[in-house]
């Protein structure tokens, strides 16, 4: 028995090493549709990877309930990494011996970078609903990979696209608090003003949180003649610098992160936080999908879903939509229908752009209006 | 120039807050030598008792000035009971005992002090309503300085002649300036040395929630932890000035005030605790015993 499973194995990696794709398309297709699901399901971080597991298990069930995906029933097998980049190449190599057509995974940006190249190899589709590292997608090292959540500097981009070409500022100043995340969001901030040639950043200044008073550098940013502030930060020292702003009759825009979009901020700066810009993670809670699946997760595991569950949900449906629509396996065609067929998913109706990332998903720009944030369409 | 004028009106402000809790910090130092950590957190029980009352004052509908004032004597009055207490419970039973024994009773009443609140009160910050009003002086220049802003630097200068005056004029002042000399000496000579200590922690601290309620209504929010940094920085002050002397400590908050702010405007925010500690490095290199301290010699 034993002997019989490694030699399928073997033959499995020599096909999908040596043949042409649509063979492996044809070679695994056999009777279902195999989709791999690659993340820590045991250790620290199992309470990332295992809602992701449970929610995938639900898109199947609800697939296969349907009559499932090209006429065949979609089988889920989760394969642990632990979260970690030694352990999840083999994971990686595991699923693709098992004849996974796309994998949802992995969990931890470091993990899915080091299985990323056997899946490439492979000609597998991988998809994360938690991988957040911006190279997965900008570095084009990883063209098979593709996620439901936003990376890291998208906040920063969203930002600056914002400022720009809404606001449509010239002189902006960049400030930060620091800490890695605030000067990590103030430095990708920096980047896209610069590399946009729309407007110069005019100040980029760290300050110290936590200090009695930051009336030396408002004065500087007045003087540096901005007409924005990007703050990288938290909400104290957020509602400090806009007091301080305000009260010295200082009228420019004051935009920040998710740190700030945070309800503690405008009870805080009160009357000075109207029209104080923020982004922050999208509100689903109004689409009724997110609901449905937030209740179906309930209903079937008798928890509430886990951080990333609807994101890894959402990946699942896309990779089976995208295997629908494109009609076969094949990786070329899966791909393509990624990047051009909507699916309709609790994160909203979403497709991918050229290097994987999710459009449409991710963050708004709020705005404090009234004393609440309200979300800017645009 | 008119920058240059801002970044020094904006770090006279800073080195104002600093010196109103420095001279808590100073005065305890001058008499008996223990640098008490748990200031900053009077400092901060004092800015919230003032929004406590204030808020029930507001709900009351009384005016703003009456606001402002009873909040402030009531922050006095409760942070001069903390201050009295601590000093009771943590250092008189300390007061023959090796000087780190007292300095770790401090830092452990510091702890003590920032968890209370946090559990009694919230970890959130919270906001602290402007009980300064805003009122329109020096007209073509406003912008320069806020009325908050020179409501501070008047109470500080006032707070400082004040003090000065009570040392050298008054009995409690004199009986103060014995103790720091010689502790047994003035006791021979009949001064009640635990109550000049514990004078020194009543007055100390009520300046500690004055500087509470002014800092906090030119900040606009406050939470459990505030004591602690702004403690640090003007612990810093006093002994860039001298500690144990009340000039000396309006003197280096002043000085670290104006450093940080000019720091921030010419060269970087980056930098501003760099410059202000080389700068506290150098001055203790050429004149160790801070800028107006006294080299006081060994006591055998």
């Amino acid at each position: 028995m034993k002997k019989k499973v490694v030699n399928k194995q073997f033959i499995t990696v020599i096909v999908a090493g040596l043949l042409v794709l649509t063979f492996t398309g044809v070679g695994s297709a056999a009777d279902t549709i195999k989709m791999g699901v690659g993340g820590a399901h045991s250790g620290d971080l199992a309470s990332y990877g295992l809602p992701i597991v449970k929610a995938v298990k639900l898109v199947a069930e609800d697939v296969n309930a349907k009559g499932g995906i090209l006429g065949k029933q979609v089988e889920v097998i989760a394969e642990d990494d632990v979260c970690k980049p030694e352990v999840a190449t083999n994971t990686a190599t595991k699923l693709v011996s098992q004849g996974v057509t796309v994998v949802v995974g992995h969990v931890c940006s470091g993990a899915t970078k080091a299985a990323m190249d056997i899946y490439k190899d492979a000609k597998v589709v991988a998809m994360s609903g938690s991988a957040t590292n911006p190279d997965l997608t900008q570095s084009g090292k990883y063209p098979n990979f593709f996620r439901t959540i936003a990376s890291d500097d998208a906040q920063a981009k969203l930002e600056v696209d914002f400022a720009l070409d809404v606001l449509k500022l010239k002189k902006i100043a960049v400030l930060h608090d620091k800490g890695d995340y605030g000067k990590g969001l103030a430095e990708f901030a920096k980047t896209f003003i610069e590399k946009s040639g729309k407007a110069q950043v005019v100040l980029f200044e760290g300050i110290t949180p936590g200090a009695v008073d930051y009336s030396s550098v408002v004065n500087k940013v007045k003087k540096a003649g901005a007409e924005a502030i990007i703050f990288g930060g938290y909400h104290p020292e957020a509602s400090k610098i806009v007091s301080e702003m305000r009260k010295s009759k200082m009228k420019i825009a004051f935009i920040s992160d998710d740190g700030v979009k945070d309800e503690t901020f405008i009870k805080v700066a009160g009357k000075y936080a109207e029209g104080v810009y923020a982004t922050g993670p999208k509100d689903t809670s109004t689409n009724p999908l997110d609901k449905a699946v937030k209740e179906a997760y309930k209903k079937a595991y008798g928890e509430d879903v886990g951080v990333f569950s609807i994101n890894g949900y959402a990946a699942a449906q896309a990779l089976l939509n995208a295997i629908q629509k494109a009609g076969s396996t094949d990786y070329d065609a899966i791909v393509k229908a990624l990047r051009t067929e909507q699916v309709d998913t609790p994160l909203g109706k979403i497709k991918f752009d050229d290097r994987g990332d999710a459009i449409g998903v991710g963050f708004s720009v709020y705005q404090v209006k009234d004393g609440k944030y309200v979300e800017l369409k645009n | 120039m008119e920058y240059f004028f801002e970044l020094f009106l904006g770090g006279l402000t800073r080195g104002s807050i600093y010196a109103l809790i420095a001279l808590g910090y100073t005065m305890v130092y001058g008499i008996i030598e223990l640098i008490n950590f748990a200031h900053g957190e009077i400092y901060m029980i004092g800015a919230f008792t003032a929004l406590i009352v204030a808020s029930v004052l507001t709900v009351m509908g009384l005016n703003e000035f009456a606001i402002l004032v009873l909040a402030s004597i009531a922050a006095a009055v409760y942070s001069a009971a903390y201050g009295y207490t601590v000093e009771k419970i943590a250092y008189k039973p300390l007061r023959h005992a090796p000087r780190l024994s007292p300095l770790i009773s401090a830092i452990g009443m510091s702890i003590f002090l920032q968890n209370y609140v946090l559990l009694a009160q919230t970890s959130d910050f919270l906001p602290f309503p402007s009980l300064i009003p805003d009122f329109e002086f020096w007209e073509p220049y406003s912008h320069l300085l806020r009325s908050t802003q020179l409501v501070i630097l008047v109470t500080t200068t006032v707070i400082m002649v004040l003090l000065t005056l009570l040392i050298k004029y008054t009995k409690i002042g004199k009986a103060m300036r014995a103790t720091a000399q010689d502790r047994s000496m003035a006791m021979l000579v009949g001064v009640n040395v635990n109550q000049v200590i514990s004078m020194t922690f009543v007055i100390g601290s009520c300046l500690a929630a004055v500087g509470g309620v002014l800092i906090a209504s030119h900040i606009g929010q406050i939470n459990f932890f505030i004591g602690f940094i702004a403690g640090i920085k003007a612990f810093t002050a006093a002994v860039l000035g001298g500690v144990g002397s009340i000039p000396g400590a309006v003197l280096g908050s002043l000085i670290l005030g104006l450093t940080e702010s000019f720091a921030t405007g010419y060269v970087s925010s980056d930098y501003e605790d760099v410059f202000a500690f080389a700068l506290l490095v150098l001055i203790l290199i050429f004149r160790p015993a801070g800028l107006l301290g006294r080299s006081t010699m060994q006591k055998v």
